[in-house]
């Protein structure tokens, strides 16, 4: 077991868990933010993706011992009061059907959206094939997407 | 045909005021045993508090509650039924809260999700619900006015009277309505005067899904509780020796407890478990029935030759059909087992107290997780508790209870509240799947090319029926033999997204497109031949609306431009199942030689659309399921175990893999029918009958990928 400090979402944390914990584990089992999902472990699927400096990251596979002093960020964190861009467009066009794998998506789009503000759809359909749904809301993560670049 | 419109069932509400004022409306879902409806006292309330079911409450302020007593899965029930009820109410949307329902069989009836059954089970119970809150509120705004009921009118939570320019809010009124005796009958609205039903009302979960709050089963937490996973054996095999000593040294890891053919490892939090499962050593050994799928091919080929098959429905004389037939064709069909693989793994919390027990989790059948929990424990299920969570999918798997007494198991063991986790690895190794199934189809063609004969026989393991004997086209056909033959075999099954249609309807729409070109007719004028067949002098019974049937193959054609476009390949596929129907057309296009995806045009009749965008959700979400797991999906047994374990060898539809889907509903004005599986059905077939009107390759396995006929074609998927 080993120390570590750690910067979620603006905030300070310190946890006490073994060097190989992912960081999915930390935030979901330590401390409570479990808006960050659990779908295949193996950085397959995208459920789990968080943003590491601003970086889309999956970390279901991401060590707490390589996280150090960079700044995470979490669907929890992504903006005060669900309001960004992202978050707005997901509602406007009412992506979701069982929900569990958006938050991912978002914390994909909202990444590839601060680096690519004017995304061409093909370039939307790259950066999204990362992301499973299988539910199948791909047209309406699309359309969400294509709609916060526009609103941004 | 039954009749959908009605219900013979009688619902009785219950209505009353409560110390803390408001209107509540208390739905009885089962007719039998139902006191008479009644106002009650507001001690009479509280004394029955713990078993009235305030379905529907509006408070003083005009705050309007709803409960959603079926699990929500992504099929948007949660907001869906709430809105039936809300719009004979004329309620202000705005006002509305959701709230999911615990398990409770004294109020609910079918507390389930399944089958697509739950909106034509629940529109009249909804829709009276609704419209007997509006009669009471309306009541006694009259009384209050001293105007006549029919004078008054309501919008939006509010209630007006035209000719005084006068008007009340609902929360004004609703003290005195929940002191009057409820109608005994309501008028229900004429659906053109729908305001809610059949508008885009957005998800009521958005905000919450969208934030990260707690929502699912995965998600909860108790103080205190424990974590666990299960070590599984794979199908046909039993415990032979297990070493823990591994295992048990992880840091974080309190027990590992052996029982039955399990192991559960027992810790602080979910990572220990899962290194430790991996240090976990158990040998297996064989119980007699260890299975690989090259057996599984061998057997279903078998098999179809048996002399044991189930007659299922035999019309006419298929013997003198297929002797006097100018033309026989055959073909045969098979799928492999597929995995659920909803995104949120199984997991479910329990709490054994003694003789009581808490379960809280995602849970497509609460009652028979209470049920099952109560036979392994042996004690009453009134002493159970079930709290839903939202699914974060289901697709059939979370039908089984399996996973929910694997939490029973170990908190009775450990003697404290325990969550159970399943890897996505134990989700695809230890999971209840969709049957492999292998058909083989026969039809008879006179000289005039009229489908005289037809045969089908379907070989399934452990698929129970692996027909569907009264569906299209029975009926149509005057000699016909449907067979049935049931394999038992070690690897478990279960209801798989539309359960048996979602192969069936590939094989037959497939094999009717061989028979189509062979008897040299157009496909969707061979299949509209056979319902006329079917209307005018039907064979047998007839289990499907045929002018229903006609009516979405017709706009599919036409809105799909059927055959008009020589540089457009299109392949044409209908199927009815879960009382819908859904005509599909695939549109291929060849570039540079290259077959290229582009669109699927879809048009379905569910009779009455509620929410827009959660049937266009079902209708293509559906489409995208079956398109993907008939090109991709494959689950490889080797010696009782899959070969596919995770995502990266099971192969699920991604974001460039989906074609454009046009969705469109054909108006029937019938009551609304279920939408959460007869939009997949069709759609393997709608593909691999395009596929072969641009290559010529037939398609006759799933998945795609895995058929040699396939590995060249090269087939792009683009949209736009």
């Amino acid at each position: 077991m080993a120390n570590y400090n750690l910067r979620i979402n603006g905030k300070n944390y310190e946890v006490d868990v073994e060097d190989d914990t992912p960081l999915l584990w930390v935030l979901r089992d330590h401390l409570g933010l479990v808006g960050t999902k659990y779908s295949c472990g193996i950085a397959q699927c995208g459920a789990c993706t968080v943003h590491i400096n601003g970086e889309a990251t999956f970390s279901c596979t991401m060590p707490i011992s390589s996280v150090g002093t960079d700044k995470v960020t979490t669907i929890e964190g992504l903006s005060d009061n669900g309001d960004h861009p992202v978050q707005k467009a997901w509602k406007e066009v009412d992506v979701a059907q069982c929900g569990y794998c958006q938050a991912g998506q978002i914390m994909n789009a909202a990444a590839f959206l601060k680096k690519n503000p004017k995304p061409s759809l093909e370039e939307i359909d790259n950066a999204m094939n990362r992301n499973i749904c299988r539910c199948g809301t791909y047209h309406k993560i699309r359309e969400a997407v294509a709609l916060a670049a526009k609103t941004k | 045909m039954a009749d959908i419109t009605k219900t013979n069932r009688r619902d009785f509400l219950k209505i009353a005021a409560t110390a803390t004022g408001g209107l509540f409306i208390g739905f009885y879902w089962s007719s039998c045993d139902s006191p008479k409806m009644k106002v009650l006292s507001t001690e009479e309330v509280l004394s029955k508090a713990h078993n009235f079911n305030s379905f529907l409450s509006i408070s003083p302020d005009g705050d309007v509650v709803i409960y959603s007593p079926n699990p929500e899965l992504g099929q948007n029930i949660k907001t869906s039924f709430p809105m039936v009820v809300a719009e004979e109410l004329d309620a202000d949307w705005s006002k509305v809260r959701v709230l999911q329902a615990p398990l409770d069989n004294d109020k609910f009836d079918r507390q389930l999700t399944g089958g697509s059954g739950a909106m034509p089970h629940s529109w009249e119970r909804l829709r009276k619900a609704g419209a007997t809150a509006r009669h009471l509120l309306l009541t006694a705004a009259a009384n209050q006015l001293e105007v006549d009921m029919a004078s008054l009118s309501t919008e939006k939570g509010m209630i007006y009277h035209k000719a005084s320019g006068k008007k009340l809010t609902y929360g004004e009124v609703v003290m005195a309505a929940s002191e009057l005796e409820a109608p005994e009958e309501v008028l229900l609205k004429d659906p053109k005067d729908f305001t809610i039903i059949g508008t885009p009302i957005k998800n009521v979960d958005n905000d919450d899904m969208f934030t990260g709050k707690p929502l699912f089963g995965l998600d909860f937490y108790r103080e205190g509780m424990l974590h666990a996973m299960i070590q599984r054996p794979p199908f046909g095999m039993k415990i032979k020796s297990v070493d823990d000593a591994s295992a048990r040294s992880v840091s974080g890891v309190t027990d590992v407890i052996q029982y039955d053919n399990f192991v559960a490892i027992v810790g602080t939090s979910t990572w220990p478990l899962m290194k430790a499962k991996r240090r976990l050593k158990v040998e297996y050994e064989s119980d007699g029935n260890v299975e690989s799928t090259f057996d599984h091919d061998k057997i279903m080929k078998e098999l179809l030759d048996s002399k044991d098959a189930r007659v299922m429905r035999q019309d006419g004389n298929v013997d003198e059909a297929f002797k006097n037939a100018a033309k026989v064709i055959t073909s045969e069909y098979q799928c492999p087992f597929l995995p659920h693989a909803p995104m949120e793994p199984m997991n479910f919390f329990a709490h054994v107290k003694g003789e009581e027990v808490e379960l809280i989790g995602p849970t497509q059948t609460p009652d028979a997780a209470r049920m099952q929990t109560a036979q392994l424990l042996g004690i009453p299920k009134e002493n159970i508790t079930v709290d839903i969570t939202r699914l974060g999918g289901g697709f059939g798997r979370r039908l089984r209870a399996d996973y929910v007494l694997d939490a029973v198991e170990v908190s009775r063991r450990v003697n404290a509240p325990v969550k159970v986790t399943w890897t996505r690895e134990d989700d695809m190794t230890g999971g209840a799947y969709r049957p492999a199934v292998r058909y083989r189809f026969s039809a008879a063609l006179d000289a005039a090319g009229n489908m005289i004969g037809f045969k089908l026989r379907g070989v399934g393991l452990n698929a129970g029926n692996s027909v569907r004997q009264d569906n299209f086209p029975s009926g149509a056909v005057p000699n016909l033999l449907i067979e049935n033959i049931n394999y038992n075999s070690s690897v478990t099954t279960n209801a798989w997204r539309a359960p048996i249609t979602n192969f069936l309807a590939y094989a037959e729409q497939s094999f009717l497109d061989e028979v189509a070109l062979e008897a040299q007719k157009d496909p969707v004028k061979f299949r509209l031949d056979l319902l006329e067949q079917a209307k005018s002098s039907p064979t047998g019974s007839v289990n499907y609306d045929v002018d229903r049937m006609i009516g979405v193959i017709k706009d599919a054609a036409e809105r799909s431009n059927w055959g008009k476009d020589s540089n457009v390949k299109q392949g044409f596929s209908v199927y009815f199942s879960h009382r819908s129907y859904v005509a599909q057309v695939a549109n291929i296009e060849m570039i540079n030689n290259q077959p290229v995806l582009k669109k699927i045009v879809a048009s379905t009749d569910c009779g009455i659309v509620v929410n827009p965008t959660g049937a266009n959700h079902q209708v293509r979400g559906g489409i995208v399921d079956g398109m993907g797991h008939a090109m991709f999906g494959n689950l490889v047994f080797e010696n009782g175990l899959p070969k596919q374990k995770n995502f990266d060898s099971y192969r699920l539809i991604r974001m460039k893999e989906v074609p454009e889907i046009d969705v469109n509903y054909v108006d029937s004005g019938y009551d609304p029918t279920g939408l959460g599986e007869p939009a997949l059905p069709p759609t393997g077939g709608a593909i691999a009958n395009a596929i072969f009107a641009a290559t010529g390759r037939r398609l006759r396995s799933q998945p795609f990928i895995e058929q040699k006929e396939f590995s060249d074609l090269n087939l792009e998927i683009r949209r736009g």
